[in-house]
């Protein structure tokens, strides 16, 4: 990259969690055409809302955004901590691996995700502490200097994604997940970790040093202020969209039958925690 | 059959206008008054921890209600419980709310940041805050008469 040149690590090589993310994308596009095209098979926004999440991530870990400068770096944590994350989580691929593999490793998968460390690390609360958390660890400690080197430093990409993942899933995830607490806990725990993001934008701001090297730290901290809004805004939807779209028979509507028998004929399309749980976790 | 639906409509009428008046407002002092005007800023050298603290919660907090708020309003909306008059009461309610609460506790007890610098800010917390009393005095007047109209 040319405006990278004079930067000492990593100029133009890709990470080799980018071949990761491309395997991940040609598995799911598998599965996809296996569990079937049409109508009844599986939902191409779906399949379009994974892609998005592999390219985003991609874009990410690609060596456009190598490098040490702040704003580059404030850039990779958005893509890849939220704006991935959601895409690879509205993709619900547990479901689709439920229903691609055989019932005997459905049940495996079952088993798994009912075990009490899955529920712990699957509590809005937990992921929260782990993705929040770990960006104040690493943007207000000597963590950041210690994450100089290539491998610490694809350890760190690879937890935003994982720990934006694994919050984005407890927030708004359609993919089953057995003891999710209900919606105030979420919105709560949402609410709560939107704050901690914009406070933490703001205090990176308010300690960036004059010069111009402080002038990138605060435009790194406006970008994580505003883009993360968006991103916010984003989840919140998601959020609320599960409760908008859950099964008719709590919203029955009143004097509304056609519109009803319609929603009603939709409903094995909500993506409900309740529809997860009673489909698969009875 | 719209009578019903339209009494218990009422009150989470008013309350999912109400968020997203709330809301509304405090995407309006964002916009227009950090952004456009200029007069207090993203961040300045005089705010104290606890401010900080509260600036956040307070953002995050209009952030999810506001689309809270737009998808309550849409499940009503669907349903047909939805009161307009009564909505448009909640809106204001929450508007005047918001108003009233940055005036007083953000500006004047928290001080996270004045309406404007290096002008004096008497008229300006007086027009905020009295701004914010006459929405909070419509937004009631509006619920009140909706509430006498759906109760009567």
């Amino acid at each position: 990259m040319p405006g990278h040149s004079h930067l000492p690590a990593e100029p133009g090589t890709w990470s080799p969690i980018v071949v990761v993310v491309a395997v991940l994308a040609l598995a799911y596009l598998a599965a996809a055409v296996r569990a079937g095209t049409g109508p009844h098979g599986w939902p191409r926004g779906r399949t379009a809302a994974w892609l998005l999440g592999c390219a985003v991530a991609a874009v990410a870990l690609s060596p456009v955004l190598a490098g040490h400068d702040p704003r580059a770096h404030m850039a990779r944590h958005l893509l890849l901590g939220m704006v991935a994350p959601l895409g690879l989580v509205l993709a619900a691929p547990v479901t689709l691996l439920l229903r691609v593999t055989e019932p005997a490793t459905g049940r495996r998968i079952g088993r798994v995700l009912r075990a009490r460390p899955v529920h712990v690390l699957v509590h809005p609360a937990t992921a929260a502490l782990l993705a929040v958390g770990g960006l104040y660890a690493v943007l207000l400690t000597p963590l950041a200097e210690a994450t100089g080197g290539q491998v610490p430093h694809n350890a760190l990409l690879l937890h935003y994604l994982a720990a934006g993942y694994l919050f984005t899933w407890s927030i708004a995830g359609p993919d089953p997940a057995p003891r999710r607490p209900g919606m105030t806990t979420r919105v709560l725990v949402l609410v709560l970790t939107v704050a901690a993001h914009s406070v933490l934008a703001k205090v990176l701001y308010a300690r960036a040093p004059a010069g111009p090297d402080g002038e990138k730290a605060r435009t790194a901290a406006q970008l994580m202020y505003y883009a993360g809004d968006l991103a916010e805004l984003a989840l919140a939807a998601a959020l609320f969209a599960t409760w908008y779209r859950r099964p008719a028979r709590t919203c029955r509507p009143r004097g509304r039958t056609r519109r009803g028998r319609r929603r009603g004929g939709r409903q094995p399309e909500g993506q409900t925690a309740g529809y997860s749980r009673s489909r698969w976790f009875t | 059959m719209a009578v019903p639906s339209t009494q218990s409509g009422l009150r989470p009428s008013v309350l999912a206008a109400g968020l997203i008046g709330v809301a509304a407002m405090a995407a309006v002092d964002e916009v227009v008054f950090h952004q456009i005007l200029g007069w207090h800023h993203f961040y300045d050298r005089a705010t104290q921890v606890v401010g900080l603290l509260s600036d956040g919660l307070l953002h995050a907090a209009e952030l999810v209600a506001l689309t809270g708020g737009f998808f309550w309003f849409a499940d009503l909306r669907r349903r047909g419980a939805l009161v307009p008059f009564a909505a448009w009461g909640g809106f204001l309610l929450g508007a005047g709310v918001f108003q009233l609460f940055d005036g007083l506790v953000d500006h004047k007890v928290l001080r996270v940041h004045q309406i404007r610098y290096g002008v004096d800010l008497l008229p300006y917390d007086l027009a905020w805050n009295i701004a914010a009393a006459l929405l909070l005095l419509a937004g009631a007047l509006v619920t009140w008469r909706a509430a006498r109209r759906g109760g009567g």
